[in-house]
């Protein structure tokens, strides 16, 4: 369970996470929805322990990560597997060493294993015959899906995953909402999945929070956000220009 | 007023919390450096980044440093009627002094630049943060390899620069300006003790420490985008050639 109690963050004036509350459940899709700019990628930061915030606490199954020590903090950490937003691969190494990299340094498999867990990765995210490029010859969604990879082989007992699909197009997005799904139902993990795929999202997550202004604008069972008579939550789904959300 | 006492307080804090910063970075890198040095093949290449791709430059440096030494050393020595002395002029300047200090300003121009900008840019795309995320330490990756080269690289490279000025200050005094040759190397012999080599072998080593905690430190806490890793770069340089002159005459004082 990931529990984040009264969180505020600020860069300097500007107060990103303003008395944030979210339980998250175990071994169920969580999805984060919210305009962009809002702190969904600094809240799952905060998830990781990647950054502190300026108060409040982030407890990963009743253990609280603030302000303990690396060793500690390495241990929890070894729960999870994330895929960063702009995937944040290792651009000195190739696609199968990006992949296979956690493996070598976390496992004991033999190197013929590693590479048939590899390989059958990037399969799993319609990628083949990439392993040897590096990753800046890659494009924006191919190096999202090497990352998905990455943040999968370990099968973690937590994956965060920062915008998943975007970028990517439609028939590899439905694809790799499946691919999550399908893993998830085999392994059973805890997911927090920021996205903007809106209403796909509400067909894969169990749960759903939109976060806004900081904080936990509503937070519940995926049909019952669908459904949602909030005005900032339903102008958010549907998209609409009017409304309580402004463009600024 | 107050405005000036806010900004000298603010500037006062945050002096201090880099300096902790930066001497908590060091000491973290040494206590990794004990706890787990990291893959062998990691410190080879980093040897050999550091170490055999300097030899070049290396080569020239001290190649033109031994000869105009023995230059100038030519020139002051007959003044006193003792050119037989160039050798031991030339070999002591360099084992002592020179070969130590203009090795680690040549390898942090070439090298502590790039460890800068190479840790820079993994920081600015979020690399090191997902070596994070997967409960690797960065420092076992990146900085202690990097360290147990650099210190492994310096006394060895300084070794190559010695002996390579020594036999340039050989061709411009013996050859050019007509020493005698067997004064230049006898004299030497008589006047090198090992006490002078194992000062330029300590130098050297702290050399490599500085490049590499300098170099690293500034790329791991670089700041924002292209810029932040290129200020990042261009500081880590001058403030290790700083932190090596200055270390340089610390040293030399204890070892004198
Ligand atoms: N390291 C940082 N320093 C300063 N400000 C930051 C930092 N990281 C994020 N912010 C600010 O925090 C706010 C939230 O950023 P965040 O990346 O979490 O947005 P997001 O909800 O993920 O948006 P998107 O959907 O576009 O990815 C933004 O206004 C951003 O400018
Ligand atoms: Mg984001």
């Amino acid at each position: 369970m990931i529990q984040l109690t009264n969180l505020h963050k600020a860069f300097g004036s500007q107060k990103v996470l303003n008395g944030l509350n979210l339980t998250i459940p175990d071994g169920q899709i969580t999805a984060i929805i919210g305009p962009s700019g809002e702190g969904k990628s600094v809240l799952l930061r905060h998830i990781i322990g990647l950054m502190q915030p300026d108060s409040g606490r982030v407890e990963i199954d009743g253990e609280s990560i603030i302000g303990i020590r690396r060793s500690e903090m390495n241990r929890i950490r070894e729960k999870f597997g994330m895929l960063f937003q702009n995937a944040a691969l290792f651009d000195s190494m190739t696609v199968f060493e990006n992949v296979a990299f956690p493996l070598q340094e976390k496992t004991s498999y033999s190197k013929d294993e590693i590479r048939i867990r590899v390989l059958s990765a990037l399969e799993d995210v319609g990628l083949k015959n990439v392993e040897h490029k590096y990753t800046d010859e890659l494009s924006g969604g191919m190096k999202k899906r090497v990352g998905l990879a990455r943040a999968l082989l370990l099968n973690p007992g937590i994956i965060l995953f920062d915008e998943p699909t975007t970028g990517l197009d439609p028939i590899i997005k439905r694809a790799i909402h499946q691919l999550i799904k399908d893993t998830h139902e085999k392994f059973g993990f805890t997911a927090v999945v920021v996205s903007h795929e809106i209403p796909d999202i509400f067909d894969i997550a169990q749960n759903v929070a939109m976060l806004f202004r900081g904080e936990i604008r509503q937070y519940g069972p995926a049909d019952e956000i669908r459904n949602s008579s909030d005005p900032v939550v339903k102008q958010f789904i549907s998209g609409s220009l009017d409304g309580p959300i402004q463009m600024v | 007023m107050s405005g000036a006492v806010q900004f000298i307080g603010r500037v006062t804090i945050a002096s201090v919390r880099d300096l902790g910063r930066i001497g908590w970075f060091l000491i973290y890198s040494l206590y990794m450096i004990l706890r787990c040095p990291g893959s062998p093949l990691q410190i080879l290449k980093q040897i050999r980044f550091i170490g055999a791709k300097s030899l070049f430059v290396i080569f020239l440096t001290a190649a033109f440093t031994g000869m105009v030494l023995g230059l100038q050393g030519y020139y002051t020595l007959t003044k006193f009627g003792s050119e037989g002395m160039l050798g031991t002029a030339v070999a002591l300047s360099l084992i002592r002094e020179l070969g130590p200090v203009l090795t680690a300003l040549m390898v942090t121009g070439r090298a502590g630049s790039a460890i800068t900008a190479e840790i820079g840019i993994m920081r600015i795309t979020e690399q090191i943060d997902a070596l994070e995320t997967m409960a690797l330490d960065p420092f076992r990756y990146l900085v202690t390899p990097k360290f147990i080269a650099a210190m492994l690289s310096l006394p060895l490279l300084c070794a190559i620069f010695d002996v390579v000025g020594i036999y340039g200050g050989w061709v411009v005094g013996v050859k050019l300006l007509g020493v005698n040759p067997g004064a230049y190397f006898y004299e030497m012999e008589k006047a090198v003790v090992w006490r002078d080599v194992y000062s330029g072998i300590v130098k050297s080593f702290s050399f490599g420490l500085i490049i590499a905690w300098i170099g690293c430190y500034k790329g791991y806490y670089a700041g924002h985008g292209a810029e932040g890793v290129s200020k990042a770069t261009t500081e880590s340089v001058v403030l290790t050639s700083v932190l090596i002159l200055v270390w340089d005459y610390f040293l030399t004082s204890i070892l004198l």
